[in-house]
């Protein structure tokens, strides 16, 4: 079985909560969250992966909230290992 | 510090604005309305003899030694069961009172052992005392007559003896178990001369209902019930005040000393938390600390694969600090982190944030409370404004409801379950919402009004139903919302839908229509309703959003700001509260202050001389995630499990093995430690010098009975790995760790070890508005200015029950383990839990042919364990419960990665899981 990647997973989950929102307030809402609480390394993998994005894995509201956390941050963030 | 004694008034103190002035032995007081003669006495500093009496109980009148003389009245009444009238004028010292005194003592004597001298209350009792006091030169009656003296002692339980020779049948132990601890384990059983104390039905105390709490040790005014660690080691000389390191009650204790070595610990009587209370953990579980398994020497190795290697403190410090430093070199700033403990104190938890921060130079520091009460912070600070429970513990006193949501606190904030029995003895009604038919439904004196018995995961579409009943059937309180709250309009709008009535949710939470609006009005309705809960409404996918949707029902009904109500969140380590307020998490710093605030952050650059990471950290679960991810690799673990502890074992342990440096700063080798390269002893709560913060934001002192066994405070090897790491950090002692705390935390500015020492305790806000603290939150304003209302959609949990795992698992904890047990499974407490066992209705057993013994597979979709089964009709049809105390069962392999989602609290309370025979009980057994 393929695991879904944490940062869509809990993305999708962020947007769920929301799904009965106006659209345009929720991606605010998420993208304020998103900002808030999740660290660099994985907003940017949110954002490159939300980026031109049609396979579906994300929920429409999750892109939208990318849309708003564009450019990825990452100043202190660890970076992937060779390995 | 010589011995403490708390003066014993004889009986408890009365309230009441109105007031009595009598006269004793010739002094006037005056003392609330209700008052005995016996406490009046002793307020002005007479003490009249007794044996009976003692002020944690009411008057019973029994011993017949407390006798006065009162002018106008008949005969020489009990002084302990006569309450005052104005213009009383009481005698207490007469010849006729002396002479019925002594009689009374030579009949109790005549049946008691001789042996002062090596009786092991030598110095401690107060039938010696007594006898004394009224001056006891000789026994009449001889002592060949019929007596108890051969009666049997029971040494059943780990801690205690009850000696029933030396018994007086006072009373006293039967008197607590009701009325101090509630559980109503003993009685007297017998007539006249025949009367004696039973436990339970006449059997042991290990075979009655005894719960082990010593309130009937702390009663009995004789060695009948007696410490056994006092029979061993003798009666101790020193007394150390500090606090127990178990729940988040945070019990007030006398640390009681020989030397260094600690023979008792008696719940401390001043102490505003517990007010002279305890349970078996904090009272008896202290062996710990001293158990021969405690790692006492730095240890290094650098596979995990070898061997550990002990080292001075200074190789394995820098060692730390080189591996640190060269992860960060080969991967970035990013790639090292830290985890911080409940566990700890105050001080110790502030450094390894600090350290984090200005050493390692990012955010990257969670703490234990992720995966307890993070959903609370959140929930409580969107809705109103703080990251905390609202009251204190004694505002139960004022509630004439209690809405009881997820938390079972007889087994895991036992001191604050006697509260509430107590007050449930007095007349207020609780609503229980738990899948589990726990003790606060039904046990001696306690009837639950109403048992919500919700499916495990729905616990955002009850607490919403409850407040479309309180909008939709007129029970808002009108007046306090539009004073106090915001967005009420469309909150009542979206929770008045259809979609949200409890008819329409039934079928999802499993809970009747007609009882769901029966509680409801009932909590809507009481004059005072508050609402306590746990780790059952935390620990799911929805915990934050239950949060608020408990905070929003609060709002509604008007129930927040006074003594008897608000929302209260039942802390599960004894320094959640605290570790969350230090500024453990990733995105907070002390006093839950965002990074990204320029002007916060700009205090602590200033004080730290270090530009702070303006963004959030990880959080454990990311941790874990970008370890395995390859981009982070060094971490530093501060007095917590996370092996045993967090969800989903098999990924925990794949995100600690890719690691290059685990760093493990604890007790005991354990679950964890297999997978760190570095091991640093940690310090027990007897040696710790600091604070806790309880589960009501009470500061309270944490003193050292001894010196560090490791030789070294935590608080300093975490500033020594940060100097060897290039950043100066220095302390001279933990006061001043406080004092930093005070100066840079608003919520903190009025507190310090001074302050703590010299007014027992302060609960946060401490400032200059607040000298002494504030008990109760929110009273003229919200913290945020205006309460908020939060819409609260129900989003069904993705976990579900299936043909392949039908049963849905829920974990928690036991009263005599705690947390992962690497404290109390080495004390005497495996008496009564020696195992993680599955609790299972019985038609769920039956169908798969289980028998109670049996053990059994118990299976999720990411990983299998194997235990005992119990069957018990206390659960519902369908779920399953276990703990999580015990390595060898490890639950946590089977609980999964799904989480809060704007927390990632894990979602402990369902798992999806079947539950297969592996091994029928030996026949004995069944």
């Amino acid at each position: 079985m393929t695991r879904t990647p944490p940062h869509i997973r809990m993305a999708n989950e962020i947007a769920v909560q929301f799904r009965h929102r106006d659209p345009a307030w929720a991606a605010e809402r998420i993208a304020e969250h998103v900002r808030a609480f999740w660290d660099p390394r994985m907003r940017s993998m949110l954002v490159a992966d939300a980026t031109g994005a049609t396979d579906g894995r994300l929920d429409p509201l999750v892109l939208a909230a990318a849309a708003l956390l564009s450019p990825a941050p990452g100043p202190v963030s660890g970076q992937r290992s060779s390995s | 510090m010589s011995l403490i004694k708390e003066q014993d008034y004889g009986t408890p103190a009365r309230s009441g604005e109105a007031t009595v002035a009598v006269e004793i032995d010739g002094k006037r007081v005056r003392v609330p309305e209700g008052t005995s003669v016996m406490r009046a006495a002793s307020e002005c500093g007479i003490d009249i003899p007794k044996l009976c009496a003692t002020d944690s109980l009411e008057p019973f009148g029994s011993c017949r030694m407390c006798l006065v003389d009162i002018d106008g009245r008949k005969g020489s009444p009990a002084s302990c069961t006569t309450p005052v009238a104005e213009g009383m004028k009481v005698r207490t010292q007469t010849p006729e009172l002396a002479e019925l005194r002594r009689g009374v003592m030579e009949l109790y004597i005549s049946d008691h052992p001789l042996d002062c001298l090596t009786c092991p209350a030598n110095g401690d009792c107060e039938l010696q005392d007594m006898a004394g006091q009224v001056g006891l030169r000789e026994v009449r009656y001889g002592f060949d007559g019929e007596n108890h003296l051969d009666l049997p002692t029971d040494s059943t339980n780990p801690y205690f003896d009850f000696d029933a020779s030396k018994c007086i049948a006072c009373s006293r132990c039967v008197r607590a178990c009701g009325e101090v601890q509630g559980t109503f384990a003993l009685t007297i059983e017998g007539r006249g001369f025949d009367s004696k104390v039973a436990a339970g039905a006449g059997g042991t105390f290990m075979e009655s209902d005894c719960v082990s709490c010593g309130a009937c040790v702390q009663a009995c005014p004789t060695s009948t019930l007696q410490e056994r660690s006092v029979v061993e080691l003798g009666m101790p000389n020193r007394t150390v005040l500090t606090t127990c390191a178990y729940c988040g009650v945070g019990c007030s204790f006398k640390a009681e000393l020989r030397g260094d070595e600690v023979v008792r610990m008696v719940p401390y009587k001043d102490g505003k938390a517990n007010e002279g209370h305890s349970c078996v953990k904090g009272r008896f579980a202290f062996g710990y600390a001293s158990h021969p398994d405690r790692q006492l020497k730095p240890m290094v190795r650098e596979r995990i694969t070898d061997p550990w290697r002990e080292v001075e403190w200074e190789e394995a410090i820098g060692h730390v600090a080189r591996r640190m430093l060269e992860i960060q070199a080969g991967h970035g700033a990013g790639a090292i982190g830290g985890i911080s403990s409940s566990r700890c104190t105050n001080e110790e938890v502030y450094v390894v944030q600090k350290m984090v921060r200005a050493a390692f130079g990012n955010n990257n520091v969670d703490t234990c409370a992720r995966v307890c009460h993070s959903p609370t912070g959140y929930g409580l600070k969107q809705t109103y404004g703080t990251s905390a429970g609202t009251q204190d513990f004694k505002s139960v006193e004022k509630a004439d409801v209690i809405l009881l949501i997820g938390a079972n606190p007889t087994d895991a904030h036992p001191v604050f379950a006697s509260r509430i029995k107590r007050r449930l003895r007095q007349g207020a009604k609780i609503i229980v919402a738990d899948p589990r038919r726990i003790d606060l439904v039904k046990s001696p004196h306690v009837q639950a009004e109403h048992h919500l018995r919700v499916r495990p995961g729905t616990n955002v579409a009850l607490i919403n139903a409850m407040s479309h009943v309180v909008v939709t059937e007129g029970l808002v309180d009108r007046e306090f919302v539009a004073e106090r709250c915001e967005d009420f309009a469309d909150w009542e709008r979206f929770i008045s839908a259809p979609e949200h009535s409890p008819e329409a949710v039934e079928e999802i939470t499993g809970v009747p229509a007609a009882e769901l609006r029966a509680a409801t009005r009932l909590y809507a309705s009481a004059g005072n309703a508050t609402i306590m809960y746990g780790l059952g409404v935390t620990e799911h996918s929805q915990g934050s959003t239950m949060v608020m949707g408990m905070a929003n029902l609060a709002m509604a009904t008007g129930n927040i700001g006074r003594e008897g109500v608000g929302v209260n969140p039942l802390r599960g380590q004894n320094n959640v509260q605290g570790s969350c307020d230090m500024g453990s998490f990733p995105h907070e710093l002390p006093g839950y202050r965002h990074v990204s605030d320029d002007v916060v952050r700009g205090t602590f650059e200033t004080l730290w001389g270090r530009v702070l990471d303006p963004e959030p950290g990880l959080r454990i679960p990311n941790m874990f995630d970008a370890a395995i991810d390859g981009t982070f690799l060094g971490l530093f673990v501060q007095g917590e499990d996370i092996a045993q502890s967090d969800p989903n074992t098999k990924h925990v342990s794949a995100a600690l093995s890719a690691m290059e440096l685990v760093v493990v700063q604890d007790l005991f080798l354990n679950e964890t430690s297999k997978f760190a390269h570095v091991f640093l002893p940690g310090t027990s709560f007897l040696e710790k010098n600091g604070t806790f913060t309880n589960a009501e934001r009470r500061i309270n002192r944490v003193r050292p009975v001894m010196a560090p066994k490791s030789g070294k405070h935590e608080w300093e090897i975490v500033c020594e790995i940060a100097q060897a790491m290039g950043y100066p950090m220095k302390y001279d002692d933990s006061a001043q760790i406080m004092d930093e705390i005070a100066m840079t935390t608003p919520t903190f500015a009025g507190v310090s070890f001074a302050k703590l020492d010299q007014v027992g305790s302060v609960q946060w806000p401490c400032d200059d508005a607040a000298p002494e603290g504030t008990p109760i939150m929110h009273i003229d304003g919200f913290v945020r200015g205006r309460g908020r209302f939060v819409l609260t959609d129900y989003v069904p949990t993705q976990e579900r029950s299936t043909r392949k795992f039908p049963l849905i698992l829920t974990t928690g904890r036991i009263l005599s383990q705690y947390n992962v047990g690497a404290q109390t499974r080495r004390t005497g407490n495996t008496a009564w839990h020696p195992e993680d066992v599955l609790e299972m209705h019985p038609h769920d057993a039956e169908v798969r042919g289980i028998r109670d013994g049996d053990t059994v597979a118990l299976t999720s979709r990411v990983g299998e364990t194997g235990l005992r089964v119990k069957i018990d009709d206390r659960m519902p049809v369908g779920v399953v419960y276990t703990t999580f105390h015990h390595p060898v069962t490890g639950a946590n392999v089977v609980t999964t990665e799904n989480s809060d989602w704007a927390t990632n609290c894990p979602e402990y309370k369902v798992t999806a899981v079947q539950v297969t025979l592996r091994h029928p009980a030996p026949a004995g057994m069944v």
